[in-house]
């Protein structure tokens, strides 16, 4: 027997990276896609080059050449990703690769950490490029040596798209072989293949839908679509990726008799479908988000003159929201075929009928951790531009802070400056400060500063330095002087950039200081055009694992009124115990001393030894 | 439960971020795996973990998804007793609770925009429907030497349930817990063990 290891997906995608002979492997951090290059950098040895690219259209750009030279190439982002990275995917489809490339798009039904739930297979149809959509952790580290070699037969990138419940399942996993072989880099030129302009383009794109028969072919005979004829069922079930284990076992406790065919590729295998239209009456076809399989299958249907009645999603009872699982795979079993239900509601990762205990459970969202420095931060920015200013914030930890009042939009990565500057231009007269990341910075908030400074947007953005890309699991970014491999490098300076861009107020504070944070804050607000304020601090978390240790506060009891101003910072380290009236710090203080600066009472202090 | 032909064992754990479900999962999935069985487990990350609910799947001798159905987990582990009430669906109607007594309480308590229920009633509704098995766990992990072996108490508590041996868990306890805190890991797992048995 082959040795099996216990596995996080992701950790499994990268076990496939190396065994499929990766060599140049990039990717910005995103939930759930950061731990591929996470384990990749990590390695103690190495014979393939890892980094953290700034944005995702960067990645996807220094995997694309890498893999113009004929090398093996792999970008890795989360699905949102690929919308800032689709400008080169679009005509990358176009000139192709001449090694191979896997770009590899971790999609969120459900967003269990995104701001939207968008379908990565639509792109895979919109560029005309294949798409391996992974059932499980084991068929993810399968299916990468198995992209590589065909981006190369087919001289096209793959796309691979596995879903949170792949890349943060874990599972028992059989190790393979290491590919050895390792392609020498040697770019060749040629302009009609290598430069889009109109003359090429025009060239490459009837190549490219050409190549969609050569791509069918080959994934027609792929081992990740498997067709199960059951003689003598009249029903017959379709279903893709992770959903596919879902109606297995929805099947299965059902006791249902039914023809299967599970899909794993896209372009979908048309033969395969056609076979199972003709042993049946009826078609149940469960994929997670969009209806991709059912339009495929609607078409052959409809082609092949076939009247079997398809059920799905466009229209109902499958859901084209969240996640899918066994129980709403078996209620829809239950609807279509006429059985008993469960009634079991859709889960939506979180909800639960509280009242059906009768007891109020409290809520638990997500919080800023204890000493976290964006809380301080935001206290200032909140007293300085007051409750009636506009806050537009961007993507981080720092979005947590929409419990404290200081996060009024949220679109995108870097969409804070840019939707700051578009209100200021708009007429909006109340003060406008923003928060970005010093990551989101470097991914796309430059651009929007340089766009806000140039046209005199008269906005205060503010850059919450807390040097790392914390949310995402503490990737280094360009600012540490440290590279995904731990190994040092250039230090770039926000301030320097920023002035470089032509900002005029640039002021650095650490947030701990509040007084001299709203000091700064103060005139950056009457600062006439673009002002930055950059507060820096540790992320506690880092700072605890560079073992900086701070003494804990505490509250003497005598001394507290029961203000409850320490308790709105909304830190996790401060109680308020309404029988006393007394607020108290719990074990969970890191030391920060923001509290102790806000206190009018001198009632908190650092613990003495 | 369980079904068969789908899976051997099902089991939920429940808590808050930081508390180490990630590692009491990690500790059972690898000894399962060792002992050659197929495990399928889920996990929460990301904006999850900050201080936030966090539910964890695992399936022994499961080959199918990692999702557990409502209604269909063997025992329900919850670091933090509110935990347990939150995520009560999943648990089959005989199966069991293990619970941790000690309480976290979320900001939204801690600041009074919320309140917490007391822990008895929890217990109590909880003991309405399951058999229970409720003991402070944060309590014994300090016994054992340091407070953040909750998670390996409650590992030690779930041990007899496991479809495994109780070696294997235990080389995974010290496999997968810092170096330096085996000694204090291994005691947290036996007093776990110890006040439950089965």
């Amino acid at each position: 027997m082959r040795k099996r290891e216990y596995m996080l997906g992701n950790a499994a995608i990268a076990r496939g990276i190396v065994e499929g002979g990766g060599q140049v492997i990039c990717g910005y951090p995103g939930t759930p896609s950061s731990e591929i290059i996470g384990t990749l950098a990590a390695m103690e040895e190495r014979n393939f080059h890892v980094e953290w690219s700034v944005n995702e259209k960067v990645a996807l750009e220094v995997a694309a050449g890498a893999a113009m030279t004929g090398v093996r190439s792999v970008v890795t982002m989360k699905h949102v990703g690929l919308n800032v990275a689709a400008d080169p995917l679009m005509t990358l489809a176009y000139t192709g690769v001449e090694g191979s490339m896997i770009i590899i798009v971790a999609d969120d039904p459900s967003c269990h950490s995104s701001q939207n739930e968008q379908d990565t297979r639509r792109y895979s149809q919109f560029s005309l490029i294949p798409c391996l959509d992974p059932s499980s952790p084991q068929e993810a580290k399968d299916m990468i040596p198995y992209a590589f070699k065909i981006s190369n037969r087919l001289q096209i990138p793959v796309i691979f798209r596995p879903t949170t419940r792949v890349s943060h399942g874990k599972s028992d996993i059989e190790i393979g072989p290491v590919n050895g072989e390792r392609p020498v880099a040697d770019f060749r030129k040629d302009l009609e293949r290598w430069v889009m302009v109109p003359k090429n383009a025009r060239i490459r794109h009837p190549r490219l839908l050409e190549l969609q028969k050569d791509i069918l072919r080959e994934l027609k005979n792929s081992p990740w679509n498997e067709l199960e004829i059951h003689e003598g069922a009249r029903v017959g079930i379709i279903a893709s990726g992770i959903a596919s284990v879902y109606a297995k076992e929805a099947i299965i406790r059902k006791g249902i008799d039914a023809s299967f065919l599970k899909i794993g590729t896209y372009p979908v295998p048309e033969n395969s479908i056609r076979t199972i239209l003709e042993d049946t009456d009826r078609i149940i076809v469960f994929e997670e988000m969009e209806a991709v399989v059912e339009e495929q299958v609607r078409i052959i249907a409809q082609e092949a003159g076939s009247n079997v009645e398809i059920i799905g999603k466009i229209k109902g009872p499958v859901p084209r929201i969240f996640e899918l699982n066994t129980d709403i795979c078996a209620d829809v079993l239950a609807e279509v075929l006429g059985l008993e239900r469960n009634d079991v509601p859709a889960d939506t990762g979180e909800d639960f009928d509280y009242d059906a205990c009768r007891i109020e459970l409290p809520m638990r969202p997500p919080v800023m951790c204890p000493g976290c420095s964006h809380r301080a931060t935001f206290h200032a920015m909140k007293k300085v531009f007051g409750k009636d200013a506009i806050f537009p914030s961007d993507i981080g930890c720092y979005t947590l802070g929409i419990q404290s009042g200081t996060v009024d939009t949220t679109l995108c990565m870097g969409g804070s400056i840019t939707v700051a500057s578009g209100m200021y231009q708009a007429g909006e007269k109340r003060p406008i400060c923003c928060s970005i990341g010093d990551s989101t910075f470097f991914h796309t908030g430059m651009n929007g500063l340089l766009n806000a400074i140039y046209n005199k947007a008269d906005i205060t953005v503010t850059i919450v330095d807390n040097r790392i890309t914390a949310m995402t699991g503490h990737q280094p970014n360009p600012g540490m002087g440290r590279l995904a491999t731990g190994e040092e490098t250039v230090e770039v300076s926000l301030e320097a950039l920023c002035r470089g861009m032509g900002a005029g107020f640039v002021e650095t504070v650490d947030p701990y200081d509040l007084e001299r944070t709203e000091e700064v804050f103060k005139r950056a607000k009457d600062y006439k055009g673009t002002s930055v304020v950059i507060t820096r601090q540790l992320c506690v978390i880092d700072a605890k694992r560079s073992g900086i240790r701070r003494k804990p506060f505490v509250i003497d009891a005598e001394k507290c009124v029961g203000c409850r101003l320490c308790v709105n910072l909304g830190c996790p380290a401060i109680e308020f115990d309404a029988s006393t009236g007394k607020a108290s710090v719990n074990s969970m203080c890191t030391g920060c001393g923001v509290c102790a600066r806000l206190c009018r009472f001198d009632a908190i202090a650092e613990v003495k030894k | 439960m369980s079904a068969g032909g789908i899976s051997l064992f099902d089991l939920v754990i429940a808590g808050v971020g930081g508390q180490g479900t990630i590692l009491a999962s990690d500790i059972i999935g690898r000894a399962a795996v060792k002992e050659d069985m197929p495990v399928r487990a889920a996990e929460t990350h990301g904006m999850a973990q900050r201080g936030g609910s966090v539910v964890n799947h695992i399936r022994l001798g499961c080959e199918l998804g990692s999702m557990i159905p409502v209604k269909s987990a063997d025992v329900l582990l919850a670091l933090e007793p509110s935990e347990a009430l939150r995520y009560l669906e999943y648990l089959s109607d005989d199966g069991v609770v293990i619970v941790n007594t000690d309480p976290i309480l979320p900001v939204t308590v801690t600041s009074g925009l919320c309140t917490y229920p007391g822990v008895d009633a929890i217990i109590k509704k909880l003991e309405k429907e399951h058999e229970v098995k409720a003991f402070n766990a944060t309590g014994l992990a300090k016994e054992a030497g340091h407070p953040q072996s909750m998670n390996v108490v409650m590992v030690g508590a779930v041990s007899d349930y496991l479809p495994v041996s109780i070696d294997t868990i235990v080389e995974c306890v010290r496999e997968l817990v810092p170096p330096k805190t085996i000694d204090i890991n291994v005691r947290a797992f036996d007093m776990g063990r110890s006040v439950i048995q089965v």
